[in-house]
């Protein structure tokens, strides 16, 4: 199974509930997905300013110091953010790449989570009203966002294995489905140059996205080629710094509705995550075509 | 009326209310309210009475339904009326997939559209579709009529058996097996009273449809095949 939840706000005065919005719809998921959550909160970072948002399994050790050790290595002032096992570091945009190479080599063991201008991921492994507490996620504004509650079949219940997958700056993707052919794709994506962190069937879709806009493809391109080079079933949701996607396998067994209204675009693996949205009453529901790329930008 | 506050006393108690009811009841006529999306809501009915659930549902609601009335004035979540036995089951809004799906009996009727898979292997239950249907609707549909008012997806009746489908708008392509067939006074008789029971005889007129079924190469044995099995 797997829950997904999406929500791409049009309307500026709900920017600051978006993670209220979103922690409600992904708690209404548990039950399509026990094992992990994670969301992705997209709110603009300072003028010239990007973020990256790193995990560890010890975090009072890896986060001590980090912003002193990584401001000395990049010569720049940077801020950090902690938030349980993860932690958002502010730091000049242009130092972005050279602060990732940077961390690799201060803080060997820490994971990468996301990285650009606007996005934050948090994900672990447990419930979902337990992940987003431990992250306060329900406190974060935001301009659109996606969440994800797992029941883990490709591989293993890690933190790593959890969605939001992000293989770009400011991309994510979230995946309800599996892929059968994810093993060929990533061989062929680290021969041109994709790296990978997990044996995930999802990362590989994210991964097959990101090369696709990497190679300057658009966002809608980029979307329809998974319908013809990904194999299996997918519900995928992805996120820019911009926009907000949506594309479904030709099969389409994997469950989508989406509600739009003139303040939001939301997306739930079921009408439940979306019942307590402003307006659902009144608001264009509707199931995704199959084989149909829809997506939003601003 | 009953009443049932669906957010307030659960489904659990709703359903067993719902079950309690046998054979003749005072109770005929029920409500319930905040359904919010809930599954199974009035699942495995098996009495004569009237449920009107009052905004949209989740995953298999009145599935295996017997002899009661179903109003859903919303939409419906995958498997509605799924393996209904008899009954009428009648959608306010959309179905999702697989709507009426291994139905035997009964009327399903969905006033929007219902998405891929709607009357897979239905077996004699009766759907009537005022819009669209989605792709591989009535795969391997065995008995019973479809009726869709608009369009069918892809691979409509594939592998298909008995059940006799009615489309008046196009079809975008015809599943392994299955064929137009040529309309008979049998078959408009049988539309007229499909359309009216399924509340549609204002939007449409029998000889608007086109019909479609089973080319019987695909299920029947055939002797000059017998090598390949």
């Amino acid at each position: 199974m797997c829950g997904i939840v999406g929500l791409f706000l049009k309307d500026k005065a709900l920017e600051p509930q978006l993670g209220a919005m979103l922690t409600d719809m992904l708690i209404t998921m548990t039950d399509r997905g026990p094992d992990s959550a994670g969301i992705a909160i997209y709110s603009g970072a300072g003028k010239g300013l990007a973020k990256i948002t790193v995990q560890s399994s010890e975090p009072a050790k890896a986060f001590k110091d980090l912003d002193g050790d990584l401001a000395a290595a990049l010569g720049q002032p940077v801020t950090i953010l902690i938030k349980d096992s993860h932690a958002v570091i502010e730091l000049p945009l242009a130092q972005m790449e050279a602060a990732r190479s940077a961390l690799s080599h201060l803080r060997p063991g820490i994971k990468v989570m996301s990285a650009g201008e606007a996005i934050e991921i948090f994900k672990e492994v447990g419930l979902p009203k337990d992940v987003a507490a431990r992250f306060q996620v329900a406190k974060m504004g935001g301009t659109h966002g996606i969440g994800h509650t797992r029941m883990a079949t490709e591989s293993a219940v890690t933190t790593m294995g959890a969605h939001p997958f992000s293989t770009g700056s400011d991309q994510c993707l979230v995946h309800n489905g599996s892929l059968s052919n994810h093993n060929g794709v990533r061989r062929e994506l680290k021969r041109q140059g994709m790296t990978f962190e997990t044996e995930n069937d999802t990362e590989v879709g994210a991964a097959f996205i990101s090369h696709k806009l990497k190679t300057g493809e658009t966002l809608g391109n980029a979307l329809e080629a998974t319908l013809t080079d990904l194999d299996g079933f997918f519900t995928f949701v992805v996120g820019t710094k911009n926009g907000f996607g949506v594309v479904r396998d030709p099969i389409a067994c994997k469950p989508a509705v989406m509600a739009e209204t003139d303040q939001y675009v939301a997306f739930g693996s079921e009408y439940r995550a979306l019942v307590n949205l402003p307006g659902i009453e009144t608001a264009r529901v509707w199931e995704p075509e199959p084989a149909t790329v829809y997506f939003w930008e601003r | 009326m009953q009443t049932f506050d669906l957010e307030a006393e659960g489904l659990r108690a709703l359903n067993s209310s719902l079950h309690a009811l046998k054979g003749a009841t005072n109770m005929t006529a029920w409500e319930v309210i905040n359904p919010k999306g809930a599954h199974a809501i009035a699942a495995g009915v098996d009495a004569p009475v009237d449920i009107t659930v009052r905004g949209s549902t989740g995953y298999y609601c009145a599935g295996m339904n017997k002899q009661a009335t179903i109003r859903i004035k919303g939409s419906a979540g995958p498997g509605v009326a799924e393996n209904m036995m008899s009954g009428t089951v009648i959608i306010d809004g959309d179905a999702s997939q697989y709507a009426g799906a291994t139905g035997r009996g009964g009327l399903l009727v969905i006033k929007g559209n219902a998405s891929s898979r709607c009357g897979i292997s239905m077996k004699g239950i009766d759907i009537v579709v005022h819009g669209n249907i989605g792709h591989m609707s009535c795969f391997m549909a065995q008995s019973g009529t479809m009726v869709v008012l608009g369009d069918a997806g892809d691979a409509l009746g594939d592998s298909l058996y008995e059940a006799r489908l009615f489309v008046r708008g196009s079809v975008k392509s015809l599943g392994a097996d299955c064929i137009e067939k040529e309309m008979r006074p049998e078959h408009l008789a049988l539309l007229a009273d499909l359309l009216k029971r399924g509340e549609a005889d204002g939007k449409a007129r029998p000889e608007e449809f086109k019909r479609y079924g089973s080319a019987r190469k695909l299920y029947n044995f055939n002797i000059d095949n017998a090598e390949a099995y």
